[in-house]
């Protein structure tokens, strides 16, 4: 009666991580892309809880996603400050002016 | 206590020390110091002969000494060691090697005074003493290739020792490679050899061939047979008989006294030599025997008839020395094996003489070789033009002289032996009338008649002692050297041929047995001389010098308007049947065209080349490619991982979903 | 049509609408909170499939720290409006396709997935569940816990050195 299928969980999260693919795919934004990088690990995160309570039993999902938000924040506030730096160095957010590493 | 037999290693030792030593310190040496290392190990080697000479005969033996020095190649089955091994036909080798070798060695002190690389004439011609005493000593076919190929290596070196002048390094080259090729066949003879007999010890072969049936003489399969040809085509070359002979006239480039100690004397007998020394396997091989005479008696005529029209002296000289290598090898054909080992001593006498003294005579006409430009230098070089007409003798054929014995022995046997042949016998005999004319027409040539040199230019003068004291010796030797064979003219025994019978009656079946004690018989006293007197080949020599004497002497422009009458013929004969030609356009021209456009141009160049520099720029190709990947701009990478990521997600879940 | 149901559908087009919003939004900032609303709903529906504890740390940590921490940098940096450069070929023609066939993809698993069939009761999950979730953090899982906590240190750390201006 109350109750969802984990199912519709799984495809949210699916349909989440695939436009989280296309957002980093298609923004040229260095922070654009970033966050689109959030969004893919928050799908994620989704389907890991959506699992662990189909699953039943101990709760290792949410450590999962325990673990996942904090090295998410760890590695966001790195990644500004490379983007700092970048723009520090290149004068613009676009990363397609990034480009000095041709072969 | 006989020393040398012990240690019959020091002989071919010494020259070799001597190759080593004048090698390595020659450069900064004297020509005395260097004439002193060059000269003693020869004369020290010489000396060793002469005292394992006596050794040997003081052990009364009716066989081969044999000794071993050193395990060499075991592979399996197949062995070969440096074994040593004597017989009495070995000690006439070393006698003649040894011996006119020194004589030789001498005589190069003089003509070889002004000439540049002194130390490395000597070196090399030391090197050459060594493999040649090799080859003759050897107890295996193996070692005895060692010495065969040495001193074809030797010839290299020498005839083109003056490598600056082009035409002396092809003549070299040459060499080299034509007698490669009959080296094929005596490689390949070897190994039918191992493969019959399992062993490839002289011992041990002609103790097993001793026993085998005399195979037919019309059948060419016979293993005997096949093992005797493959063996003779090495001859073949390495004593230029038809039709690989085409080297040893253009071996003429080298200096002289390499002409009279290389090929006249010592490495181009070494073919009959080898025939000789397999004697038991000749013997059971009718075919084989066959062959090599008619080979011999072919070349004897063909090289005479080119002979007779050459007009540098070395030339003759070398032709003759062709044809008489051809007679060699029709004494062994038919049977006649001490015969012709005796013709091969003889001629390394007056041959060996011959070229000296030629040499004497271009030293003298301060180089020039054409006899169109000598003449009548009889009174100015008397001693060179003595010993000259005394090696000239011999070489016709005149009775009493050297030359006579071995080649009536020679005739003897083509006409009465048992193998005889009158073909081959008018062969021989037509061969020495051409030998007695072309050989009195050069003496006539070069040292009567008419001076065809301007006097001013040339200043003709005897040469030094150390080149005319090896002209007399030889000279002595050329008129002496058959006296073994004497008797025969009185119906007696030939000293030679019994000295030489233990080898040669060991091991034959009954034919050649009987051939051997037919030396010994005869008819006795003055009809034997009467007979050997007006022999044949007695007669034929003397027609020889006659016509000489006729056309050089008597009427001096006859020659010219005969060349003309026979123009066609005259060039055919003097440009040596065009065969050197026919070689380069039927042999030469098209090796080179297979090596420069197949294997050079194709196999080289295209696929090895190619697959090579292929692996290197498909490697560069691919990478060109794969490298655009990192263009630097990150949302190409950020792409590629979505690619990836698709690509992994599909496998994963896709081939692993379908496989659960 | 029960409440959770329509609750979940509610949230789940709020997540997608807010997905789809940062996609399109040409101004990083608009896009920042089109990812925050996309958080929050997260967080709800955390909140229906009962882990309560997941749902504060989002709020609080991911929506409420790290978002904050992207408004700051964009604030920072004056990001702009993004410039509509198409440098790179390979991502312009081959990138969306791509995109859209893993979606699909993914989508067409998770409806395959055995364990999707299975219900879930609605809110409250048996237990206590936050006194489950620390027995496991600080028991089982004590050592990557305290990894983290010198994740989060070098992090600190490497910020801080890589933004500093060059003195």
């Amino acid at each position: 009666m109350n109750e969802i299928p984990i199912s519709y969980f799984l495809v949210l999260s699916a349909i989440l991580f695939g436009l989280g693919v296309l957002a980093f795919v298609f923004k040229r934004n260095i922070i654009t892309v970033f966050m689109a990088i959030e969004l893919m690990l928050n799908a994620v995160n989704l389907a890991f809880v959506a699992f662990d309570r189909a699953r039943g039993g101990p709760h290792d999902g949410w450590v999962f996603v325990f673990f996942v938000i904090v090295v998410a924040a760890a590695e966001a506030a790195v990644g500004l400050a490379i983007a700092i730096t970048v723009v520090h160095n290149r004068q613009s957010l676009n990363i397609e002016r990034v480009n000095l590493l041709k072969f | 206590m006989p020393i040398i037999l012990n240690n019959l290693w020091i002989i071919p030792l010494l020259p070799l020390l001597g190759a080593a030593i004048n090698g390595i310190f020659g450069k900064q040496w004297s020509q005395t110091r260097v004439n002193v290392v060059g000269i003693s190990s020869v004369s020290l080697t010489f000396l060793g002969v002469i005292e394992l000479t006596r050794e040997f005969l003081a052990l009364h033996s009716q066989v081969a000494w044999v000794r071993s020095y050193a395990p060499w190649m075991i592979a399996g089955p197949f062995r070969a060691d440096f074994n040593f091994q004597i017989d009495q036909l070995t000690l006439v080798m070393l006698g003649v090697v040894s011996g006119v070798g020194l004589l030789i060695h001498i005589y190069s002190t003089g003509y070889m005074a002004h000439e540049g690389g002194y130390y490395r004439f000597f070196s090399y011609l030391n090197l050459f003493m060594f493999f040649m005493l090799t080859l003759v000593m050897a107890g295996n076919l193996v070692l005895m290739f060692v010495g065969w190929e040495g001193v074809g290596l030797c010839s290299y070196l020498l005839i083109g020792f003056y490598f600056l002048r082009k035409s002396a390094s092809d003549a070299g080259k040459k060499a080299f490679i034509v007698t490669r090729i009959g080296d094929v066949g005596f490689t390949i003879g070897t190994l039918l050899v191992f493969w019959t007999f399992k062993s490839v010890d002289f011992t041990e072969i002609f103790k097993q061939a001793s026993g085998m049936p005399v195979e037919s003489p019309t059948y060419i399969g016979g293993t005997l047979t096949v093992i005797c040809l493959l063996l003779f085509a090495g001859a073949i070359g390495k004593s230029a008989q038809l039709p690989l002979y085409v080297w040893l006239p253009d071996a003429m480039e080298g200096p002289t006294p390499v002409s009279a100690l290389i090929h006249a004397a010592t490495m181009v007998t070494a073919g009959v030599y080898m025939v000789a020394r397999m004697h038991v396997l000749y013997s059971h091989a009718p075919l084989a025997m066959l062959v090599v005479a008619i080979v011999g008696a072919a070349t004897l005529f063909y090289s005479a008839t080119i002979g007779l029209v050459q007009t540098d002296i070395k030339k003759v000289l070398a032709y003759s020395t062709v044809s008489q290598l051809g007679y060699m090898f029709l004494g062994c054909g038919v049977g006649a094996y001490a015969a012709g080992v005796f013709h091969l001593m003889t001629h390394a006498f007056f041959k060996g003489l011959l070229f000296l003294a030629a040499g004497s005579v271009i030293h003298a006409m301060g180089g020039e070789q054409d006899m169109r430009n000598m003449g009548g230098l009889r009174k100015k070089i008397p001693i060179t033009f003595w010993t000259m007409f005394a090696a000239t003798l011999a070489i016709a054929g005149v009775p009493l002289f050297s030359g006579f014995f071995s080649k009536e022995a020679i005739l003897d046997a083509a006409k009465d032996g048992p193998y005889a042949n009158i073909y081959l016998w008018t062969l021989g005999i037509l061969g020495a009338l051409l030998t007695s004319f072309y050989m009195f027409r050069l003496l006539f040539l070069t040292f009567f008649g008419e001076q065809r040199y301007d006097e001013h230019k040339v200043h003709v003068h005897e040469s030094p002692k150390n080149m005319t004291i090896p002209l007399i010796l030889l000279a002595i030797l050329a008129v002496s050297g058959g006296w073994f064979a004497a008797p025969t003219m009185l119906g007696g025994p030939n000293h030679f041929e019994n000295f030489l019978r233990p080898v040669f009656e060991a091991g034959a079946p009954a034919a050649s047995a009987a051939l051997a004690e037919n030396a010994g018989a005869g008819e006795t006293g003055g009809n034997a001389l009467v007979k050997s007197l007006l022999a044949p080949g007695v007669i034929v020599a003397l027609i020889g010098f006659l016509t000489a004497w006729w056309f050089y002497i008597r009427r001096p422009d006859l020659p010219k308007k005969l060349a003309a009458s026979m123009h066609g013929l005259y060039t055919l004969l003097l440009n040596k049947y065009y065969v050197d030609e026919i070689y380069l356009a039927v042999i030469v021209r098209p090796l080179l065209w297979v090596s420069t456009n197949v294997l050079w141009h194709t196999v080289d160049e295209k696929v090895i080349d190619g697959a090579v520099n292929g692996v290197a720029s498909s490697a560069r190709g691919i990478g060109g490619e794969v490298r655009q990947i990192q263009s630097g701009n990150p949302r190409s990478y950020a792409t590629w991982v979505v690619i990836g990521a698709v690509g992994v997600t599909v496998l994963v879940l896709g081939v692993w979903g379908m496989v659960r | 049509m029960t409440l959770p149901i329509i609750l979940f559908f509610v949230f789940a087009a709020i997540a997608v609408i807010g997905a789809l919003m940062m996609i399109f939004f040409r101004e990083p900032i608009h896009s920042a909170l089109a990812l925050i609303l996309v958080m929050v709903a997260l967080a709800v529906l955390y909140l229906l499939l009962g882990a309560e504890f997941i749902a504060a740390v989002q709020i609080i940590v991911y929506a409420g720290a790290v978002m904050v921490l992207f408004v700051f940098v964009i604030m920072l940096l004056n990001a702009g409006e993004e410039e509509r450069t198409n440098i790179s070929k390979l991502a312009h023609y081959v990138g969306w396709p791509l995109g859209i066939f893993l979606t699909v993809e993914l989508v067409y698993w998770m409806l395959r997935a055995p364990i999707g069939a299975r219900a879930t009761t609605a809110t409250i999950a048996p237990g206590d569940p936050t006194r489950d979730l620390s027995m496991l953090l600080f028991r089982s899982y004590l050592f990557p816990f305290e990894i983290t906590s010198i994740l989060i240190l070098i992090a600190l750390i490497g910020a801080l050195v890589l933004a500093k201006r060059d003195s």
